[in-house]
């Protein structure tokens, strides 16, 4: 059946480079009319990337994109909407002062007239109840109002309202993410529907089953390169972990301190999620790398804040026994001061000890920023230079010197190495092992199990909870992911 | 579904679950205002009748429409901080020009709109920021004022005159006026579908912009908006006080900024309420003079008393949204 | 910090000196080179008021979008007031003048960023709010209130060596140290990394909330301080001393070369922007135009600046 389909789009040999770093290097990619396309890979494999080309947002620095046999000109999100590609993306795209009824409005220029707010609301509650029956919104809801997985079914609900443009292919990046199991397999019986009528979909998701079950073809994406390419039917989960993994990673078996006993070094942080009933809490002590584990958004990023807070301020949620520094993994918008150097940007954690009398030393200050730039090899001719002269894993870098450049004894990271590459990864975790061996203590939330594997010990969150306590020698992808969906799946 | 359901759907769900804090949030401008009334009724019962209002709330009329004027710029994300002079220059140009050379008069109002439209479009080009963008054009149009009319004066041309000295029947004319003025900014911004667009563009810029619309004409046209209620408000004030004066705006720009957050507005986001900025400029030139003096308060202190009715007003918002965001 | 001056060279800010010696030299050239030197020490006398509130604007606006400080008036028309009534023209109390002008200063500022924080009102609104209150404070404390000065302190005030008055040449040590608190300091630095992410100054382990606080209170206080300066230098206090003093003290940290959108200051700047703006007027009035046509100048020339200095930078 994909053989025989005739081809809607097609991508041909893309790359895109954000500053040094490669986002894609050279992808074809082609989807048939009526076929559902099963898009997989890590954090940072170019999914996301590949998928903006195709919309529009970005431009592709070489390679070609033809819709329906032609290539258009000026490739733009509006030509895109016009030749029927629609898009959901991770960050929604509503405005969350309008309603449901004028957001849609907003993505269709054709809804005008006196009556085009009953028009709007129609048409969106139409797909509403044809996909998530009982979903509960109303058409006059401001978006803002509405929590966060009823958004995500708005958004999605938009993608498939159509006026006067046709609806030839819809990119469904991470849909699932922030729908709970139940509204997920409305969306997923409501695509396979769509597909028998002739709608195409490229489908991301990091939930295999979903992938393995509802789509007819699956590409694998790794290091901005499709590694695979092949009917549904011809993979599991297996092979698809096998595809998606990163063999060098998996080559290095971890140096966890498998040996070492828990709990006979000093006690660091003490702390239990908020939304936590019965026991279970996270504990680690002196030296101990903690993982947290488990899919996105499930209360880590808010436990490492509560953490943060208490030891600026005592809190009854979390006990802290020491200094803390947090390495964020949302660069732009928790980490970098965009108008500073680079040693500015390393460091701001350290100011008190950067100082001679009253004055910050600039002496100092490009001390520390030498010292680790050595160290941590951020890739630049001078650490005068402005942060955003470096490419994204080198900020990451510099942002894990602040860090490590402080006198924190607890460093809080927070999935810091999304868009990291391999190279820098591997630099990074020798890293964190040789300081964590040095007396710090490090909790790393990450969604890799390959990092995850660098850990003493993880917690594995679900809903806002630890559901499950690993030891190092109990890490394995399967454990984790077992934890992480004991209802979905 | 019919559209009767759906109706019934949208009643059940406004009324229905968790929504009783946004209500709230949207009738609070209208309870500070009925608290003012009540306050006054209570000192001096007389004043609420006709004359009374017609005579509480001759200068709410301007203060409404220099505010909605204000509503439409905040609503992209933007300040204006000449908005007072302007109506000062308008104010002049009315009493002068427009009386004695209607066609001149005329062409000046209009070429004001579109500077204002132009305003926009620099704004956007390049990326200014509105706050010095308009302080710097509120010298201009106070300098333009003063050119014009150095000294007190003019006359309001009598059409003018007659049209804000106007007696319907029942209602005083104040409050018929503010009805309408609401009415009409509301259709325009929160009922149109091209409303949709520009509200829009100050809540997601980058949605409104990928779904293919100009962002560029959506600044131009509330900065236009912004200049034709500015106009207006000129126009309102000089047939109140059939005269002129350079200085005689200069205090809307700071009572029509704190007319739209009174009335439910935010400064981003592009969360405007026309009906709230309406009632928050009645509340406020309420509590400006008539209820302080009722109340014996002695002049000296009516400032401070305007801005504690500020401060008391926008706290309890705060702490109705911090009740939502609770939930 | 090479990189650092590098940068500065590169920005705007030059160029409201360049304007400021362009605008000299054509009133000097109007009125064939009389009065050139006279005109320099006025317009330096004057200039300072500007700068001294400028520097606490510039730290405030450096904060972020939708930091400003609009109390700065109201709040300079109290600081006389206060500072003349506890001088009592009394050559002794000049100190405790001052000292009281500080602390009324000190206490807006901090009121200041008590509205804002714990009602969590918009800075504009906040500050606006306030200011209406001490308008009124004010006008009933100052009501019939007409004191004179010190002899003594009106005399410092106006003082010059050698044509440059002492005022200023404290005023520019002044701003030298402001400069260094901006680049050198802890304060200096969180309020720049506040100004450019406040979230990222967060989880950088910036104090946000004592940083602001503090840059509000530094902002009152230098209010304070300029409102007994002004009575001094105009040898009486009144009500409307600072009003010109809200548009000015926002529109030198523009045109200095002070970015709206938070994060990015400049101390030189300031005076050159206080200056250019000082002898435009001082130039506008040699050539006798009227009042209208040097206000519209003026606007137009702050539109011009702004327009040419603006760009890439996030607006607001």
């Amino acid at each position: 059946m994909t053989v025989t389909s005739p081809k809607l789009v097609k991508l041909d040999g893309i790359e895109k480079h954000f500053g040094a770093v490669r986002a894609l290097g050279g992808v074809d990619l082609a989807v048939g009319q009526g076929e559902c396309l099963g898009l997989v890979g890590h954090n940072g494999a170019g999914k996301s990337t590949l998928m903006h080309v195709l919309a529009g947002t970005a431009s592709a620095d070489r390679g070609s994109l033809t819709i329906l046999g032609e290539a258009p000109a000026g490739y733009s999100p509006g030509i895109a909407k016009k030749l029927g590609v629609r898009c959901v993306f991770q960050e929604l795209s509503l405005c969350p002062n309008l309603t449901v009824a004028e957001n849609t409005r907003v993505f269709h220029p054709s809804l005008t007239g006196f009556n085009w707010r009953a028009k709007a609301g129609r048409l969106i509650l139409e797909k509403l109840d044809a996909i998530f029956p009982g979903h509960g919104i109303s058409a006059s809801d401001l978006v803002q109002d509405l929590a966060i997985g009823r958004r995500q079914m708005v958004e999605v609900a938009r993608a498939f309202t159509a006026t006067d443009e046709p609806v030839r292919l819809i990119i469904l990046d991470e849909p699932t993410s922030s729908l709970d199991a139940h509204t997920a397999r409305q969306l997923l019986g409501f695509m396979r529907r769509a597909v028998a009528d002739g709608i195409s979909f490229i489908f991301i998701s990091h939930l295999l089953g979903e992938v393995l079950e509802h789509c007819d073809r699956i590409v694998v994406m790794r290091d901005g390169r499709t590694v695979a390419d092949a009917d549904a039917t011809t993979f599991d989960r297996d092979r698809l972990v096998a595809a998606m993994g990163d063999v060098e990673v998996h080559a290095r078996e971890t140096r966890a301190n498998k040996g070492r006993a828990r709990g006979q070094s000093p006690l660091r942080v003490r702390a239990r999620p908020r939304r936590q009933s019965g026991i279970g809490e996270l504990v680690a002590h002196e030296g101990e790398i903690i993982g947290l584990a488990g899919l996105a958004g499930h209360g880590q990023t808010e436990l490492l804040l509560a953490i943060f807070s208490a030891a600026m301020r005592a809190d009854a949620r979390a006990e802290v026994t020491a200094s803390v520094a947090l390495v964020a993994g949302d660069r732009q918008a928790d980490g970098v001061f965009p108008l500073w150097s680079i040693a500015e940007n390393i460091g701001v954690r350290s100011l008190p000890s950067l100082r001679q009398g009253l004055l910050i030393s600039p002496r100092r200050e490009d001390a520390l920023a030498n010292l680790w730039r050595d160290k941590i090899r951020i890739r630049t001719p001078d650490v005068h230079h402005n942060i955003l002269s470096l490419s994204g894993g080198n900020q990451q870098k510099a942002l894990f010197a602040r860090a490590l450049g402080s006198d924190a004894r607890i460093v809080l990271m927070d999935d810091p190495m999304r868009g990291v590459d391999v190279g820098t990864k591997l630099e990074v975790y020798d890293l964190i092992r040789e300081e964590a061996d040095a007396g710090r203590t490090f909790l790393w939330y990450t969604t890799e199990t390959d990092e995850l594997k660098q850990c003493d010990h993880v917690y594995v969150f679900r809903n806002g909870a630890i559901v499950a306590d690993l030891t190092s020698d109990e890490v394995t992808e399967q454990k984790v992911i077992q934890s992480s969906f004991a209802e979905a799946s | 579904m019919s559209a009767s359901g759906v109706a019934a759907k949208e009643v059940s769900r406004v009324l229905g679950r968790g929504s009783t804090p946004r209500l709230l949030r949207a009738l609070l401008p209208a309870l500070s205002l009925a608290l003012v009334l009540l306050a006054i009724s209570y000192l001096n019962p007389r004043a609420i009748s006709y004359f009374g209002f017609t005579l509480m709330l001759n200068l709410a009329v301007p203060i409404a429409l220099a505010t909605i004027a204000q509503m439409f710029v905040i609503a992209g994300n933007d300040l204006d901080l000449s908005i007072g002079a302007f109506v000062g220059f308008v104010g002049c140009v009315t009493a002068t020009w427009l009386r004695e050379t209607p066609l001149l008069g005329t062409l000046v109002l209009l070429g004001c709109i579109a500077t204002y439209a132009g305003l926009g479009a620099l704004i956007y080009l390049r990326n200014l920021p509105s706050i010095v963008v308009t302080l710097g054009m509120s010298f201009v149009w106070q300098g333009l004022a003063i050119l014009l009319l150095p000294k007190p004066g003019g006359k309001a041309p009598g059409w003018l005159l007659a049209t804000m000295s106007f007696k319907p029947p029942l209602i005083p004319f104040p409050i018929l006026a503010a009805a309408v003025i609401a009415a009409l900014a509301y259709v325009g911004l929160m009922r149109t579908s091209y409303g949709a667009i520009l509200r829009g563009s100050g809540g997601n810029a980058v949605a409104i912009g990928r779904a293919g619309w100009s962002l560029l004409k959506a600044k131009m046209v509330l900065f236009a908006c912004t200049g034709v209620f500015g106009v207006l408000s000129g126009l309102a004030l000089i047939g109140i006080t059939t005269s002129a004066d350079a200085n005689i705006g200069n205090g809307y720009t700071l009572l029509s900024i704190a007319g739209v957050i009174l009335g439910g507005g935010e400064f981003v986001g592009g969360r405007v309420s026309p009906i709230g900025a309406v009632i928050g400029a009645l509340t406020l030139a309420l509590a400006a003079s008539p209820l302080l003096t009722f109340m014996h308060i002695p002049p000296d202190w009516q400032v401070a008393a305007n801005g504690a009715t500020l401060i008391v007003v926008l706290a309890a918002r705060v702490l109705i949204s911090r009740k939502e965001a609770e939930r | 910090m090479k990189g650092t001056l590098g940068r500065a060279f590169a920005t705007p800010w030059i160029w409201s000196f360049v304007g400021a010696l362009a605008v000299w030299l054509a009133a000097v050239f109007f009125t064939g080179g009389y009065g050139a030197g006279g005109m320099l020490t006025a317009a330096l006398s004057l200039a300072v008021f500007t700068v001294v509130v400028g520097v606490g604007q510039m730290f405030v606006i450096t904060l972020g979008p939708g930091n400003v400080d609009l109390s700065l008036p109201a709040n300079i028309g109290l600081a006389s007031a206060v500072a003349m009534t506890v001088m009592a023209g009394d050559d002794g109390r000049i100190l405790l003048g001052l000292a009281a002008a500080l602390a009324c200063g000190l206490a807006i500022g901090a009121a200041n960023y008590l509205l804002i924080w714990a009602l969590r009102i918009p800075p504009i609104i906040a500050t606006l709010s306030a200011s209406f209150v001490i308008q009124s404070i004010d006008i009933s404390y100052g009501r019939g209130l007409q004191i004179k000065p010190p002899p003594g302190f009106a005399d410092f005030t106006n003082i010059q060596v050698l044509g440059i008055p002492i005022l200023a040449v404290l005023t520019v040590l002044f701003t030298v140290g402001a400069g260094l608190a901006l680049q050198r300091t802890i304060f200096g630095r969180s309020v720049l990394a506040i100004g450019q992410n406040m979230r990222a100054a967060r989880l950088a382990g910036i104090r946000v909330n004592r940083v602001r606080f503090a840059t509000y209170a530094l902002s009152g206080t230098l209010g304070g301080i300029d409102g007994a300066l002004l009575a001094g230098y105009f040898r009486g206090a009144n009500v409307d001393i600072g009003n010109e003093y809200l548009l000015a003290s926002i529109a030198v940290v523009v045109i200095g070369g002070t970015s709206v959108a938070g994060g990015k200051a400049n101390v030189p700047g300031l005076w050159g922007a206080a200056l250019f703006l000082v002898l435009l007027l001082t130039m506008l009035n040699t050539f006798g135009v009227s009042a209208g046509v040097r206000l519209v100048l003026t606007g137009l020339i702050i539109v011009a600046v702004i327009t040419a200095a603006g760009g890439a930078e996030a607006a607001r």
